[in-house]
């Protein structure tokens, strides 16, 4: 009995001597589905390279998360790294002094200016969080569908139009799968999705935050009458469809064509394991002569570090590594149609996502104009007002400069930059 | 001088509900309209602003628009359920007064959807009402009844009726069952139909209960934010065309999306609820249930 305890006290001893050695860092996170991901994947990964650091994932609920971290910051109980939001809510934190300044963090440099920009002071002189993923806007189609009616992937708007056209005269399929019941698909999977290439992505976007651009003037204003354009090939009672509901028709082989974003990926290939999937990049505009494309590579996930760390130095090995080319195949591979952003090679499996990745070298990048800085003032929204005016415009209860008027006069009267723009 | 000893059993034996009902009723009640009267300055500090804050809800035109608007839309759904779901309540309750077979079933089934979860409710009639695949479509209606800017609040505030039914039905059912059946004897004797009956003996005896689901459904419809936001989502869509002031208050206190949360603007929108269920409450008090007692003495 008595050895029994002596060995056991023994084991003990030399167990807390080894864990002691080590540096324990944790991740504060909102994704909670992906626990499984950095248990068993991600984070061997990182410890079998550096063995004397030991890293902790410990997710919240996605909609406590913002609470609770500001709580566990403001309470100094929260862990050495903190997942980012994009944009407003980490910048926050930044600027209350909870995230570490990581401008010159080793591996910062394999990240462009887009990448950064949602976790960039406006300035775009300070970085404070490592940028991980983003998602890509797009096209998806039922191959299948596009061989039995002969067609092919669309490049122009024309084109584009054309195959609609073609589906529709079929009359068996749905030429569009999308619905304005839930607003923001008609946004983000509509406007964001074919404005950048009309706006000139990051030279539109910029210019709407500098004032020399307007919502109802050049692109952004094109940009809504490209979408008009859709209204006729949406599906039957389109304006009560809700967003699982077109997905669940697209995976379901009842409609040709799915604006997309890319996390739908892996849904689509979860619901229905069959589906043909097939992808095509947002179309140009040749007859307004705009060949370049541009897509909406959205910033969505960051990683940064608690400015009350106390194991600064190996958080900081951590972050280096996230940006390196390790974690990038790791996490894109683990993740299918969330894209690492770092500049480094890596190869995703999963030939929709790569498709989707490939456009990064086609096109040129931007993201949702209404992200940065343009959407902070509570009322009136220019999010919100984006949802309501790109889902009106395509319910036909408002027309294209209807809607890109109403845009701009309601971010002109609080946006100082845009005040002369009504 | 015999002085009485002071009451303590009183205060002992009030002391529970007050305490309770101060701490969780009227001290966040206050609280939240001493926030309304105060906004943010520049440095993010907490400034007292006078009733500035009511001021720019009725007369800037990005808030007015939207309150006007919620409230009209509020109002609406209050009529939809004044006229429908009560008369037809009451018309439940005189069916089932008459101790036809099966009342009790009857009465269960009717009730029963009261008692589910307003996000079952919503989802199931999302369900229903869907152009996609609606369990209507087979039988022709499959119009987007959620989706049109016309349909949507009507379409939302029958559910709700659907839902909330059994509840004045049940109240009309207890006062029915009160009255004493000899009155109704004596009046058939009389050779009174049964229409006669109804409108000049039972109808007459249950105004109060009138009165009280009158103020229930108000003070319901004017709180109501559930059913919307299950169906329609904060937004409450399209084009806010659902809107009602629950959701109102929900988006201006909370945010949404990128909609940055202002507690401030909020606790002004519920101040203003407050007062409009205050005023609907009062006006049900003086002027309906003293005109009642008044006939009962």
């Amino acid at each position: 009995m008595k050895r029994w305890v002596f060995l056991m006290t023994a084991i003990a001893a030399a167990a807390s001597l080894g864990l002691a050695q080590k540096t324990k860092l944790t991740i504060e996170s909102w994704r909670n589905d992906d626990l499984k991901i950095w248990q068993n994947t991600i984070l061997p990964a990182f410890m079998k390279k550096y063995p004397n650091i030991e890293v902790v994932f410990a997710p919240t609920a996605p909609t406590e998360y913002n609470a609770v971290l500001e709580a566990k910051l403001k309470a100094g109980t929260a862990g050495d790294l903190i997942t980012c939001r994009p944009f407003d809510q980490s910048l926050e934190l930044f600027k209350s002094k909870y995230l570490d300044d990581l401008t010159g963090l080793k591996g910062m440099d394999n990240y462009s200016e887009v990448a950064k920009a949602a976790w960039s002071t406006d300035d775009g002189k300070t970085t404070f969080c490592v940028p991980m993923a983003s998602v890509i806007h797009g096209f998806l189609y039922n191959k299948a569908i596009f061989k039995e009616l002969g067609l092919s992937e669309p490049k122009t708007e024309a084109e584009f139009l054309a195959v609609l056209e073609k589906i529709k005269a079929n009359g068996k399929y749905i030429p569009l799968v999308m619905g304005t019941k839930d607003q923001w698909e008609a946004a983000t999977m509509g406007y964001q999705n074919i404005g950048p290439t009309l706006w000139n992505g990051e030279v539109g976007r910029k210019g709407l935050i500098s004032g020399k651009e307007a919502y109802n003037k050049g692109g952004f204003l094109r940009a809504f009458e490209a979408l008009a354009k859709w209204r006729p090939f949406l599906g039957n009672g389109y304006q009560a469809q809700a967003y699982p509901d077109s997905q669940n028709l697209f995976a379901a082989g009842r409609g040709a064509i799915y604006p997309a974003g890319s996390w739908d990926i892996a849904t689509f290939r979860q619901m229905n394991p069959k589906l043909e999937l097939g992808a095509f990049k947002p179309y140009t505009f040749p007859s307004l002569g705009i060949t370049q494309c541009v897509i909406d590579d959205h910033p969505d996930i960051a990683i940064g570090l608690n400015a009350a760390s106390k194991n600064k130095e190996a958080a900081r090995t951590f972050l280096s590594w996230v940006a390196s080319d390790e974690f990038a195949q790791l996490y894109a591979n683990a993740l299918p149609g969330f894209f690492p952003l770092a500049n480094v090679s890596y190869k995703v499996d999963d030939p929709v996502a790569q498709q989707f990745l490939s456009w990064r070298k086609e096109c040129k990048t931007t993201f949702r104009s209404s992200y940065q800085i343009l959407s902070r003032n509570a009322n009136p929204n220019n999010e919100n007002d984006l949802w309501n005016a790109s889902a009106q415009v395509l319910n036909g209860t408002m027309t294209p400069q209807q809607a890109a008027d109403f845009v701009q006069s309601r971010l002109a009267s609080w946006y100082a930059p845009q005040k002369g723009n009504k | 001088m015999n002085r009485k000893p002071f009451p303590w059993h009183i205060v002992v034996f009030l002391a529970p509900a007050v305490l309770i009902y101060t701490a969780f009723m009227i001290y966040p009640l206050v609280d939240s309209l001493w926030l309304s009267l105060n906004n943010k300055a520049s440095s993010g500090a907490q400034v007292f602003v006078g009733l500035q804050n009511y001021g720019t809800l009725f007369s800037a035109e990005t808030w007015s628009k939207p309150f006007w608007n919620a409230l009209w839309n509020n109002i609406k759904f209050f009529l939809i359920h004044m006229l429908v779901q009560n008369p037809v309540g009451l018309l439940l309750a005189a069916l089932l007064v008459t101790r036809i077979r099966g009342t009790a079933l009857y009465r269960t089934l009717i009730f029963t959807p009261t008692i589910l979860s307003v996000v079952i409710i919503g989802f199931i009639w999302k369900l229903i009402l869907n152009p996609v695949w609606g369990v209507l479509n087979p039988i022709g209606i499959n119009q987007p009844f959620l989706g049109l800017e016309s349909t949507a609040l009507p379409t939302l505030a029958l559910i709700s009726v659907w839902q909330n039914v059994g509840i004045p039905m049940m109240l009309f059912l207890a006062a029915l069952i009160r009255i004493p059946e000899e009155l109704m004897e004596a009046a058939r004797v009389d050779g009174a139909s049964a229409w006669t009956v109804f409108w000049r003996i039972q109808l007459p005896l249950i105004f109060p209960t009138v009165g009280i689901v009158a103020v229930l459904t108000f003070v319901g419809n004017f709180n109501a934010f559930d059913l919307i936001y299950a169906t329609q989502g904060a937004l409450a869509g399209p084009n806010f065309a659902s809107d009602i002031l629950g959701t109102f208050f929900f988006r201006t206190f909370f945010g949404y999306q990128l909609q940055p949360g202002d507690p401030y603007m909020g606790a002004t929108v519920a101040g203003v609820m407050l007062l409009i269920i205050l005023v609907g409450v009062l006006i049900y008090l003086l002027g309906w249930q003293r005109r009642l007692q008044n006939i009962q003495f």
